[in-house]
């Protein structure tokens, strides 16, 4: 098990795309990284899991805002997930795991949290 | 105050509606709940239970999970029966222990009728009741060929059905002189029998088996009185339902003359402390077989229990909606005509296979009950006539005649008294859905999470809208036609803007005419307007967003997250070379490969980052994408025609393919489908198409607006023996005409029925250019013809473009762990849920 959380690098600037996602890989399992370069903040994190199908294509939804909160839409079945909180829109029981993402120069940095052990991970 | 124990007996469909129920009354509090169930699994929809053949699992028809027992509290025992009640010492027996209880409520519902017929203990002689039921049904199945259903009833004939879709040669056996006695006549009857045996369900009547023994071709041989006799592999009994009373008789409490636990308005039987919901529950009389009474009875029971002293069960409708086999089957109140002096309507349509009866008062004034055949168009509006006494019109038959004839249009929502129930699942009425509209419910999504209305089967779904859009205009809310929160305007209107302003990007358009930043639903229509408008590349940085995943992709995402190819088959015609490519592309990347009803072949199961790839060989070997991932042109079927065909009198397969080379890329609101027929005898099932195009002696003719899907529709004739010129610009109008003024989403069919004027109309502005814009909707189409371009063969051609087709954008070469897969029928397919193993 590792001490402590740590950010680490899974893209650069230019693998992203703007106003959607893309999906990157992490010690913690898939994560969809959204830009959305018309807000602030402008990057996202949340699992790439859609939590209704077990399958991973989060980071293939349309993006958008709905009723003020940043959302993504589930491409399978088109439940909403607030980009921020991870909160499902239409079903308050569900939620999708968030990560804190930040921008390093050209380097996207998501913090992985601290419990998630390097074999189950590799 | 020490908390009192409740047990619930019966873990089904009714016994978990009361739970629910319970938990949100301030009672939930008094108690220590603990249910025990019989059955292995949580409480699941037995009312689809038949989709377990289908595909669906036990979690997707359970109704609630062990966590939410868990988070009320409520300690849930399953597959641990109830064996015996105490009375005196008020506690319950089960072969684990005994529990004492203060109030008790039964919902052990109810178990098939078995009838006594020598050699019924048969292995392979089932029933149909429960998911364990449905395996062994699997099971007995299994390799064989022939399956009888004894009874002709509702669950009977879904029993055939279930039979059928196992690739059995289904027969239904009924003792009566015809199918669904309780709510069919005699001329009911012997239409859906007629209906049913054309699709192959083979129907006896008038059979009484006298007993079972070993068959010679088959497994088993059922001999009739009639001295006849059928062989069969497996028999269901599906000869009706009996109330699960065992409990109740053994401790003594009172039951009906033919089962059932008597219950009384409050569902109390006949000790204080024990109560019965369901459908093992007697009241008045009546056993409901139906799943919305009993959860009425579940509702009070919650009531009941929180100190209500009005709560009480009154009864409850028996009236069903249903499709049978895939034909529709009403049945409302008195559908037999037995109330005194009761007269009868009825319309017999044997063309097009309708039976409509409906059975009036003496005076004629009130709906007592109706059955349908074959079409249940009128249901709503019977039922509503029925269940609220409403008047009938003056020439009450206009209710059933079709429209043509006379036929009254459907009941508005203003004839509807506040008394009207609207959803019967959730019992919401009228007068419920205006209070909570004026407790501030602005649209229907929140009528909606208000009332629970139309969130059970959905049937009521059309009707509450309809109820809730004239509530709202009533109330002076302008009901709003906008797409959604982000522009206040329709598909029609943003697409004048952007033609008329020339605006290029969804950016512009949001920020000079809306607001925020746009979702789902917006954005694709978008997508779709612009790619009308300006015919850009999707994937151009400033579309790529706005599309669907599917358009993003340029593939249709599968269950599992991985995408199917539908390569462009023109007309379905294709050379021995390209069907070789397709093998071999499909093998070199393990493909599952199907023969699609669009006359193409679709390859399933690659990844994302397949796809390029898989695209740079197929374009090599001059295939082309066949955008069967957009709402645009998909396919134009062909019959082979004149070239080959004895009876063909055009080139069919030459119009497809010059048709299909001419709109293919074309976006639209909804995709488009068209078919070219060589002669009248319809082999390309033209007149189901968006576009249908048969051959004459002269010509072509054009029929226009068909679809099949969930609502079928055949084409209308719209012109005769058209030239070839004159069909494609004809064509080129009525296409320019929907994409421009259509709804998001709006098929031809539906958009041509929604414009004022109908077909007559759409005939003016087409053929007689009544509006003056023929020349430009020509026009505009040519431009998109001149701009086309395929779209795979840009993107793998563009690095950038390309850039977007990586599964992990920082591991390449990581495949998706949740991608598991298993082969059947010599093809690999991804395993199901039940089959996963844990990683
Ligand atoms: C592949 C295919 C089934 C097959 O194996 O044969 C198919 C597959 C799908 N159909 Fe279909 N339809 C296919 C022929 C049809 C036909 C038959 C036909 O075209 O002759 C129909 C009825 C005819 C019609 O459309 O009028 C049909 C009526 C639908 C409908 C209902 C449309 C309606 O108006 O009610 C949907 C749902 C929708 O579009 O909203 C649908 C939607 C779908 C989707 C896109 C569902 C989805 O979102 O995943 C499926 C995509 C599967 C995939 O990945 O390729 N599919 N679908 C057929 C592809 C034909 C092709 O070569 O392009
Ligand atoms: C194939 C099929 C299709 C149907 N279609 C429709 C439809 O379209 N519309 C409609 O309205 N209805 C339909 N029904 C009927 C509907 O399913 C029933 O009305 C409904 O399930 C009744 O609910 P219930 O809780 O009373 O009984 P159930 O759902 O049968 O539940 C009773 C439960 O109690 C358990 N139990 C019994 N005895 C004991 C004991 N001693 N101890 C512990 N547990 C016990 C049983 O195992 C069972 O799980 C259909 C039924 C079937 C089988
Ligand atoms: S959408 Fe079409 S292809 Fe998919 S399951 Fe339904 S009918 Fe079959
Ligand atoms: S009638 Fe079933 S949801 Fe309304």
């Amino acid at each position: 098990m590792r001490e402590r959380a740590s950010w680490d690098v899974v893209c650069t600037v230019d693998d992203l795309i703007a106003e959607s996602g893309v999906a990157v890989w992490t010690e913690d399992g898939p994560v969809a990284v959204f830009y959305l370069p018309h807000r602030l903040p402008a990057l996202f994190a949340i699992s790439h899991t859609d939590p209704f199908t077990g399958k991973n294509v989060l980071a293939r939804g349309i993006t958008g805002d709905l009723k003020g909160q940043p959302v993504v839409a589930s491409p399978l079945y088109k439940q909403h997930f607030n980009l921020e909180t991870g909160q499902c829109l239409e079903d308050e029981t569900v939620q999708v795991k968030t990560y804190p993402v930040l921008l390093d120069g050209q380097n996207i940095r998501i913090e992985v949290p601290a419990s998630v052990s390097r074999t189950a991970a590799a | 105050m020490s908390k009192k124990n409740l047990i619930v007996i019966g873990n089904g469909m009714v016994g978990h509606h009361f739970l629910e129920k319970l938990v949100d009354t301030p009672a939930v509090t008094d108690f220590n709940i603990t249910v025990f169930g019989e059955e292995k699994l949580l409480a699941y929809d037995r009312v689809h239970l038949s989709e377990y053949f289908s595909g669906s699992t036990h979690s997707d028809l359970a109704m609630g999970t062990a966590e939410w027992y868990a988070e009320h509290q409520i300690d849930l025992h399953l597959d641990e029966g109830v064996t015996d009640i105490d009375r005196e010492r008020q506690v319950v027996k089960t072969p684990r222990g005994e529990y004492p209880y203060d109030e008790l409520v039964l919902a052990t519902g109810s178990y098939p009728f078995v009838p006594p017929i020598k050699g019924n203990d048969n292995p392979h002689c089932l029933v149909y009741r429960t998911l364990e039921d449905l395996d062994d049904i699997r099971a007995s199945a299994k390799g064989v060929k022939t399956g009888v259903v004894v009874g002709g009833g509702l669950l009977g004939l879904e029993a055939a059905n279930a039979l059928k879709s196992l690739g059995l040669e289904a027969h239904v056996v009924e003792f009566a002189p015809r199918l669904m006695p309780v709510q069919l006549d005699r001329d009911g009857g012997a239409l859906l029998k007629h209906k049913i045996e054309e699709i192959g369900v083979q129907v006896h009547t008038e059979k009484a088996t006298t007993e079972i023994v070993d068959g010679d071709s088959a497994r088993l041989r059922m001999n009739f009185s009639d001295e006849s006799h059928l062989e069969t592999d497996l028999i269901v009994f599906s000869a009706g339902i009996r109330p699960q009373d065992t409990l109740a008789r053994s401790c003594g409490l009172d039951i009906g003359e033919r089962g059932g636990i008597i219950i009384n308005d409050q569902c109390t039987t006949s000790d204080p402390h024990i109560h019965a919901i369901g459908e093992c529950a007697l009241w008045s009389e009546k056993i409901f077989g139906l799943v919305a009474p009993g959860y009425t009875m579940a509702r009070t029971m919650a009531s009941v229990l929180n100190g209500d002293q009005e709560a009480a069960f009154t009864g409850a409708d028996m009236s069903t909606k249903l499709k049978l086999l895939g034909v529709d089957v009403g049945s409302i109140g008195d559908a037999h005509g037995q109330t005194p002096g009761a007269k009868s309507i009825r319309f017999n349509d044997e063309q097009a296979g309708h039976y409509r009866r409906m059975v009036i008062s003496e005076d004629g004034k009130k709906l007592l009950g109706a059955i349908l055949v074959g079409d249940n168009g009128p249901y709503d509006t019977l039922l509503q006539y029925a269940l609220n006494e409403i008047d009938l019109p003056e020439s009450p038959e206009t209710l059933i005649l079709p429209e043509s004839e006379g036929g009254a249009p459907a009941l508005g929502p203003d004839a509807l008294p506040e008394t009207a129930s609207i959803c019967s699942c959730h019992n919401v009425t009228k007068g419920d859905i205006c209070g909570a509209i004026d407790a501030g419910c602005a649209d229907l999504g929140a009528v909606k999470s208000e009332t629970k209305a139309s969130t059970g089967c959905g049937g009521c779904a059309a009707l509450l809208k309809t109820v809730v859009d004239s509530e709202l205009e009533k109330r002076g809310v302008e009901v709003s036609k906008d797409i959604c929160e982000h522009f206040p305007y329709s598909r029609q209107e943003l697409f004048h803007l952007v033609k008329v302003s020339g605006i290029r990007t969804f950016q512009t358009l949001i920020r000079d005419h809306g607001k925020g930043h746009g979702c789902d639903i917006c954005k694709p229509a978008v997508a779709s307007i612009l790619a009308t408008c300006w015919n850009e590349h999707v994937l151009a940085t400033d579309h790529v967003p706005l599309q669907d995943t599917n358009d993003t992709f340029m593939a249709n995402m599968q269950k599992n997250g991985t995408y199917s190819i539908v390569p462009r088959v023109p007309g379905g015609e294709i050379t021995p070379d390209k069907l070789i490519v397709l093998g071999q592309v499909a093998k070199e990347y393990n493909l599952y490969t199907k023969i699609t009803g669009g006359q193409r072949i679709d390859l399933f199961g690659a990844t994302l980052s397949e796809l390029p790839e898989i695209w740079e060989k197929l374009i090599a070997a001059g295939f082309e994408t066949g955008h069967a991932y957009g709402k645009a042109l998909r396919t134009v079927k062909s019959c082979v025609g004149s070239t080959w065909c004895r009876y063909g009198v055009q080139d069919s397969v030459g119009m497809a393919i010059h048709l299909e080379d001419r709109y293919k890329g074309l976006r639209a609101p909804h995709k488009i489908k068209f078919a070219v027929s060589g002669c009248t005898r319809e082999c390309a099932e033209a007149q189901s198409k968006d576009i249908g195009v048969i051959a004459t002696e002269n010509g072509w003719n054009l029929y226009v607006c068909g679809n099949g899907g969930m609502r079928p529709r055949h084409g209308d004739l719209f012109a005769t023996d058209l030239s070839d010129e004159e069909l494609v610009s004809t064509i080129d109008r009525v296409l320019m005409f929907y994409v421009r003024t259509a709804d998001r989403l709006q098929r031809t069919s539906v958009w041509m029925e929604n414009l004022e004027g109908g077909l007559d109309y759409l005939k003016q502005v087409v053929l007689e250019d009544s509006l003056g814009i023929g020349a430009e909707l020509e026009e505009h189409m040519e431009s998109l013809v001149g701009t086309y371009q395929c779209e795979w063969k840009t993107a793998v051609e563009d690095p950038e473009k390309r850039k977007r087709f990586r599964e992990f954008v920082n591991a390449p070469e990581k495949k998706d762990p949740v991608q598991q897969w298993t082969m059947e029928r010599d093809q690999k397919r991804p395993v199901l849920e039940s089959e996963v193993e844990p990683a």
